[in-house]
């Protein structure tokens, strides 16, 4: 099991993604934005989308759960 | 001159522009987002107007917002600074029909060259270098590799800006997916969907002359800044003189800058960015930044100019502080982002430690103070550092010291990649090009 978590305080632009989906190492799930910069969040496994913790729109903080990858 | 004037922006420019204002004898009115009310712009200012909340959409990029608050303190003028509502000719073209002055360009110069399409055709006839490419907007990726501009290739957005949309294609493949990218940021950041190709210049460096369009309607060039250290096709450090340009070359680059604001009619500080291959010596036009550049503090140590105040006087209708202009020394500017300095990613947060270098050849424009909370709503400059020397290798000694002084902690900074940049061999020689923190970042 993979959690994916976010490195910075963000909003969140896209969710590419959605529960249940498999999904490939390298694969992007979310597309964050913070500082007028756009940030993809990958997946660094392959396997399915557990959990998914995200809604476009959210403002998320540093650590939170994006997703589970299981 | 105007007894009061309202700038449009917020952070290290805002302080900046006030600093002018004020010691003019001035009335200076900033506007601020709830999640900028404890920034020290604000309580420079003699009066400070809450616009909206932090969403710039709902603050710096209202335009109704900015009005009704310069309306409420009976501005005069309004000084929009860089970025936000700087390039937005109905912005402009607004603060006029309700009887303010703008100080920046007419609005036609700012929508002449907003376009780069057009910018780029326009400064074609009046004789300015260009590079090969596209002179309609590019409808699709089909289109794009029937264009036959050849390879490499920039991707551009027309409507773009701050290096957003814009990359590099060396194949048929990776064209395609660069127009892809480009459309997608540039109808979601810009709502311009238009493209433009341009051939691309491999170890070029990025070079741009400032200018300044008089009361007269003359158009003077201040002198050249170099700004080829970029990651993410963004400025990070800018220094003038370019190492790269020798005295011919510099002679003919301000010679076509000047073209290029009469062309436009240009009034106010602008800036006509240049693409330089420094082994033929030659240049083509890039794109024209019609208002105050971030950079352009290193202009006014070489050449002792506020160019505040030249933009001030020139909106006012008066003569400009100097008849002719000529830079001595070499300054650097080094812009502190708050972004880890190995990937450059952002990195909002409190500041807890912040203490500047001092010195007689170091100049500080910060945005920011201990105890102030950087967030994720606005773009990650926190300070500009620039140092002078008498030359570049003094500079540079200037620089190392200054760089080493700067504590900052709460965020993650960029500062410890200027020591890494200082102790480039490339960077110590000059010689490098737009790829040098790429090639840095790829040992």
């Amino acid at each position: 099991m993979a959690e994916v978590r976010a490195e910075m305080v963000a909003n969140v632009w896209k969710v590419l993604v959605s529960e249940g989906e498999q999904v490939e190492d390298g694969d992007t799930l979310v597309i964050l934005e913070s500082m007028k910069m756009e940030i993809p969040v990958l997946a660094e496994d392959s396997g399915t989308v557990v959990s998914l913790k995200v809604a476009e729109g959210d403002v998320i903080q540093e650590g939170d759960l994006i997703a589970v990858i299981e | 001159m105007f007894e009061s004037v309202l700038v449009a922006n917020r952070g290290e420019i805002a302080r900046r522009v006030i600093r002018t204002v004020r010691a003019l004898g001035i009335k200076a009115i900033a506007v601020y987002s709830e999640a900028d009310a404890d920034l020290p712009y604000v309580d420079e200012a003699d009066e400070a107007i809450l616009i909206g909340s932090a969403q710039p959409t709902q603050s710096y990029l209202d335009i109704d917002a900015v009005m009704e608050a310069a309306k409420r303190t009976n501005a005069q003028a309004i000084h929009p600074g860089y970025g936000f509502l700087a390039e937005n000719a109905g912005f402009a073209e607004r603060v006029i029909a309700e009887g303010m002055v703008w100080i920046g360009p007419p609005p036609e110069a700012i929508s002449a060259m907003g376009d780069k399409i057009n910018a780029r055709n326009l400064m074609e006839k009046a004789g300015v270098p260009v590079a090969s490419g596209t002179r309609e907007p590019v409808p699709d990726a089909d289109a794009a590799v029937a264009a036959g501009i050849g390879y490499p290739v920039m991707v551009k957005a027309a409507g773009g800006g701050g290096g957003i949309g814009m990359s590099v294609a060396r194949d048929e493949a990776e064209l395609r997916k660069a127009y892809d990218t480009a459309r997608t940021r540039a109808e979601r950041f810009f709502g311009n969907p238009d493209i433009l190709l341009e051939r691309y210049i491999e170890r070029a460096r990025h070079v741009e002359v400032q200018i300044l369009g008089l009361a007269d309607g003359t158009v003077v060039a201040l002198g050249e800044r170099d700004c080829s250290v970029q990651r993410r096709h963004q400025k990070i450090v800018e220094e003038t003189p370019s190492p790269g340009v020798g005295p011919e070359l510099r002679a003919r680059m301000l010679a076509a800058a000047v073209r290029a604001g009469e062309a436009v009619g240009y009034r106010g500080a602008g800036t006509v960015e240049c693409l330089v291959d420094p082994v033929a010596q030659d240049f083509v036009f890039l794109e024209m930044n019609t208002r105050l550049q971030v950079e352009h503090p290193i202009t006014e140590l070489v050449t002792g100019l506020d160019l505040v105040e030249q933009q001030l006087l020139i909106a006012a209708g008066e003569p400009v502080s100097f008849t002719t202009v000529e830079p001595r020394g070499h300054a650097i500017e080094f812009r502190v982002y708050a972004e880890d300095p190995k990937r450059f990613l952002p990195s909002p947060g409190s500041i807890t430690v912040w203490e500047e270098p001092v010195g007689d050849v170091i100049r500080v424009d910060s945005g920011y103070r201990a105890g102030n909370k950087v967030t994720p709503f606005y773009d990650p400059l926190l300070a500009k550092l620039c140092v002078y020397g008498p030359d570049r290798a003094q500079a540079l000694a200037a620089a190392r010291r200054a760089v080493e002084e700067f504590r900052i902690e709460g965020p993650k900074t960029n500062v410890p990649f200027f020591t890494e940049l200082l102790e480039d061999p490339d960077f110590a020689t000059g010689e490098y090009d737009t790829g040098l923190v790429d090639r840095m970042r790829a040992r």
